[in-house]
């Protein structure tokens, strides 16, 4: 895909967290939406995954470490094929197979079943030491939040990826500065991001998250690292595309109600013309 | 019984997993710093590019151990079970149990007999923990021979187990020619028609000994090894209650959530019977060589012995 292409899909995929966040009535669209263009790019362009073979041995792995941004990951997973786009809105309804948080059971495409903080990225090192194991060349991606890197676990999976070297391994912080109480700086800073991951002996990529052009390279140096893992921290917008929502901690965990979804996908719907209309 | 052979079930541990590494490629072992001590040492020996040290950081073993089993692979997490199911139980339960994975946690020194470490390493918490995943299959082998037979079901099962092992040495009681393990499957050890102990891990040698003293004293007790306190034997349990009328449990670990709870809650709901439940009466161990704190708080044969006849009384 090429940039514009990039940026109108992930403006579909912004479309969908929105609806699918209104359709639950609860849910994190914040987070969904600041990370937005990082879900497009993994699926649509970087990630060799297949939706008609979801479990397909040697794809790609992606781990939602940040797991209540689930509906930035079914709205990807959704536009890229793997279920209809309609079902969104069914987003922690009960019965539905898009639970609240990142469920492997129940929904095709879900890699690693995610939510509590901390976890995800544990999982995602052990793909890629498999990966390693088996001599198998599939690469592992995983995201995090930068208010989750708080977690002392999330140490303690870096010590060992750049312990162990894996260069199959990216980890990407979607660095949007909010969290629930409030700005990670204020809450309990977790600056310098990128020394911390240096020093855990991590490649080390600082971009604009919500450029694809800075994405593009950052994922390209990253394939092009060997001997140790690489960490992408990318300065994001929180509620990027959504006027109301950006740069609001109030809207980390917040669902639109009638009228904010009808000004929501209007300011999306915006933008998507701007950009040229649809694919 | 001092020339009975003694073995502890975290060597089972080790040499079990050394001995299955040649027919399971897939099995992979992890530790978290502690190989010489869970015993797994042996299998790192014989398959390094299967054994994978984490440091020590039981987290993230445990999640490189679900990343690992979505790839196919049969891991086994070994730690002490303060750490594998204590300070791991939310790992355990979202990263392993949630997605019901194929990781297998090897749990050694638990209970009072890790001895001298004393209280803060004695885990009785941790059968009670491991029950309340759903999914989760909880085992507690009696002796080296069903402790190494256990791992090798461990590894034919498909899902998440969780297995516990002690420190100390403990008499080999199963070493015959017809032993045979099945997971979830209780094994009648004694006949008896006055009183039924149920017993898990170290606690049945002791129930053995005990129901010798007892026919001493004209009481006919029934012994039945729990080996799989998860899923119970419901059967065995109820068809024994109802012979007896009278049950015991004995195990190294509190009273609550473990082994006599589950038998409880077994027979509330199937078989009203009075129960009583020796075990670590919810107090924490403390320091002291394995088998006087064995004796102090009731588990050997004598112990076991004075409980059940106060209770038959």
């Amino acid at each position: 895909m090429n940039k514009l292409e990039l940026q109108k899909t992930a403006n579909e995929v912004r479309k969908g967290i929105v609806t699918a966040v209104h359709g639950a009535k609860a849910g994190h669209p914040g987070g969904s939406l600041s990370a937005a263009d990082l879900f497009t790019y993994l699926y649509f362009e970087e990630m060799n995954v297949d939706p008609k073979d979801p479990k397909k041995a040697d794809r790609d792995r992606f781990v939602l470490s940040k797991g209540h941004t689930a509906p930035g990951l079914y709205s990807t997973l959704a536009n890229r094929g793997y279920f209809p786009v309609e079902d969104l809105p069914t987003l922690r309804h009960l019965g539905s197979y898009l639970q609240g948080h990142p469920c492997m059971q129940e929904t095709p495409g879900v890699d690693m079943s995610s939510g509590s903080l901390g976890q995800g990225i544990s999982a995602a090192v052990g793909m890629a030491l498999a990966a390693k194991m088996d001599n198998k060349d599939y690469r592992v991606y995983t995201l995090l939040g930068d208010g989750e890197i708080q977690e002392g676990q999330v140490w303690e999976a870096s010590m060992f990826a750049g312990h162990r070297k894996l260069d199959n391994l990216v980890v990407i912080v979607d660095n949007n500065g909010l969290q629930i109480d409030g700005k990670v700086d204020d809450v309990c800073s977790p600056y310098p991001i990128d020394k911390k991951f240096e020093a855990f002996n991590f490649h080390v990529i600082n971009i604009d998250g919500n450029d694809f052009d800075q994405i593009d390279a950052a994922f390209k140096e990253a394939r092009a690292t060997k001997g140790m893992p690489t960490a992408i921290i990318c300065k994001t917008v929180k509620g990027k595309g959504v006027s109301f929502m950006e740069n609001s901690a109030g809207w980390h965990g917040k669902a639109p109600n009638d009228e904010e979804y009808a000004v929501a996908m209007a300011d999306l719907t915006k933008i998507g013309e701007e950009l040229g209309g649809a694919n | 019984m001092a020339d009975v052979k003694k073995i502890a079930t975290r060597e089972s541990y080790g040499n079990a997993l050394a001995e299955c590494g040649a027919d399971f490629p897939n099995l992979v072992v992890l530790d978290a710093d502690l190989a010489g001590a869970t015993k797994t040492g042996v299998f790192q020996k014989a398959f390094p590019d299967r054994h994978v040290d984490c440091g020590i950081a039981e987290c993230n073993m445990t999640g490189i151990a679900a990343g690992l089993a979505t790839c196919g692979k049969i891991p086994f997490i070994s730690s002490f079970a303060m750490f594998a199911a204590g300070r791991n139980f939310e790992q355990v339960r979202n990263s392993i149990g949630y997605p019901h994975l194929n990781v297998k946690i090897g749990a050694t020194h638990a209970g009072i007999t890790v001895g001298e470490d004393g209280a803060t390493h004695q885990c009785n918490e941790d059968v009670a923990l491991m029950r309340t995943v759903p999914g989760m299959t909880v085992v507690v082998p009696s002796d080296d021979v069903e402790a190494k037979a256990a791992v090798r079901a461990a590894i034919e099962f498909e899902g998440p187990v969780y297995l516990r092992f002690g420190r100390a040495a403990v008499p080999v009681i199963n070493d015959r020619p017809d032993y045979k393990f099945e997971l979830g499957k209780g094994v009648l050890l004694r006949e008896g028609s006055d009183v039924t102990i149920i017993a898990s891990g170290i606690t049945v040698a002791s129930a053995l000994e005990a129901a010798q003293m007892l026919e001493a004293d004209g009481i006919s007790a029934e012994v039945i090894n729990i080996h799989t306190i998860k899923p119970l034997d419901e059967e065995l349990v109820v068809a024994s209650a109802k012979k007896t009328g009278k049950v015991v449990t004995a195990e190294e670990h509190s009273v609550i959530g473990g082994l006599g709870s589950a038998v409880c809650d077994c027979l509330c709901a199937q078989c009203p019977t009075p129960v009583l439940k020796i075990g670590m009466q919810d107090v924490f161990g403390e320091s002291g060589p394995a088998g006087a704190l064995v004796e102090k708080y009731g588990l050997d044969g004598k112990g076991i012995y004075e409980s059940v006849k106060g209770f038959v009384k």
